[in-house]
């Protein structure tokens, strides 16, 4: 008994987890920094489509989002379509008019001629609902618009 | 008086809260992709007379149903639409345009200020193919306002410096240089080859 108990003596000794606290900090910091909280939950597929030519968008300007994809799993009733999304909810193409009139009401007056709408179209919807989004901007006179996408080569996105 | 060392505050748990943290943060955010294509659509315009262009200065892109495209009645792939957008814009078909090092065809459209590349999309089209699109004629604008920056810049001391250089380094706040001047540079590139992008309703 006494052989065994020598050799387990002079085994290493327990790995210091006091750095430990400081190391999940410093990722959480990093997160903390390099994230937004989520703003809207999404209710449609949003797989955005790549591009290479592509400029930040400003944020020191207002910028209010339209989402447009196929409504995810678990909203199959909505169809099979893609549907446009304002804020949290599934909206008609009518609402898109009154939904830039709500977003301009929120904004100081200055900045209203600044306003950028940021188009987040998944990249199977296609163009039918993205150019009917586009007239009733036309419409309502929100012309600054943005295609978001994701940074990469664009030869991709056709597969 | 005797000095009592006060009890060591055991911080083992602290790992374990700031792991709690760390996920709450990792699940209510997202990373927000916060880039794309900038674009400006048209107001509408009611009784407004079409103004007469020439056929030979519009370069026609059509995109069918099937994500098909036709670039001025040709069939023709998105990888070779940029250089044949290039080819166009830079013709200088009445050699008017002293900064161009295009064919001079005179089939081709007149100048870059001229030349208006019109685009024509279906209901069906998708709007990857749309998007691909889309960049590869802002890249062509680019390709040729790069050259245009890379002789314009040196004289002006802003070497080795292209156009999305310029622009990039313009809006950054700790660009060292002469902020006015860049914009000079910037704005002159964007009036010798404007862009031109129309969209078909």
């Amino acid at each position: 008994m006494s052989k065994f108990k020598k050799k387990s003596d002079g085994g290493t000794p327990a790995i210091s987890t006091a750095s430990l606290p400081d190391i999940v900090f410093m990722l959480l910091f990093f997160f903390m920094v390099a994230t937004v909280m989520r703003e809207n939950s999404l209710k449609i597929k949003n797989a955005l489509p790549v591009a290479n030519q592509v400029e930040k968008l400003d944020k020191k300007n207002p910028v209010s989002f339209i989402y447009m994809g196929k409504p995810s799993d678990g909203y199959e009733k909505f169809g099979t379509e893609a549907r446009i999304q304002l804020n949290d909810q599934f909206a008609e193409l009518s609402e898109v008019g009154a939904f830039i009139g709500a977003e301009r009401a929120a904004l100081r007056e200055e900045l209203i001629p600044f306003l950028t709408v940021a188009l987040k179209v998944d990249k199977d919807a296609n163009m039918g609902i993205v150019g009917d989004v586009k007239y009733e901007l036309r419409k309502v006179n929100a012309l600054k618009i943005n295609y978001t996408t994701g940074v990469g080569d664009a030869l991709n996105n056709i597969k | 008086m005797a000095k009592r060392s006060a009890p060591e505050v055991n911080a083992g748990s602290m790992a374990d809260i700031a792991f709690l943290l760390l996920i709450f943060f990792l699940v209510t955010t997202t990373i927000e992709k916060d880039s794309g294509l900038n674009r400006k659509l048209p107001p509408i315009e009611e009784d407004v007379e079409p103004p007469i262009i020439k056929q030979r200065n519009i370069f026609t892109v059509l995109l069918n149903g099937k994500d098909q495209l036709l670039v001025e009645d040709e069939l023709m792939e998105i990888k070779d639409l940029r250089a044949a957008a290039i080819e166009f814009l830079d013709n200088n078909g009445d050699q008017t345009c002293t900064y161009c090092q295009g064919a001079k065809d005179t089939s081709s459209s007149d100048n870059p200020d001229k030349a208006i590349i019109s685009l024509k999309n279906d209901r069906e089209t998708s709007y990857a193919t749309y998007i691909s699109v889309q960049n590869e004629l802002v890249a062509a604008y680019n390709v040729l306002r790069n050259r245009r920056a890379l002789e314009l810049g040196p004289p002006q001391g802003f070497t080795d410096m292209n156009f999305v250089e310029m622009q990039k380094n313009y809006k950054d706040a700790r660009f060292v240089g002469n902020k006015i001047k860049l914009k000079e540079v910037i704005n002159q590139i964007k009036l010798e080859f404007p862009q031109k992008l129309s969209e078909v309703q």
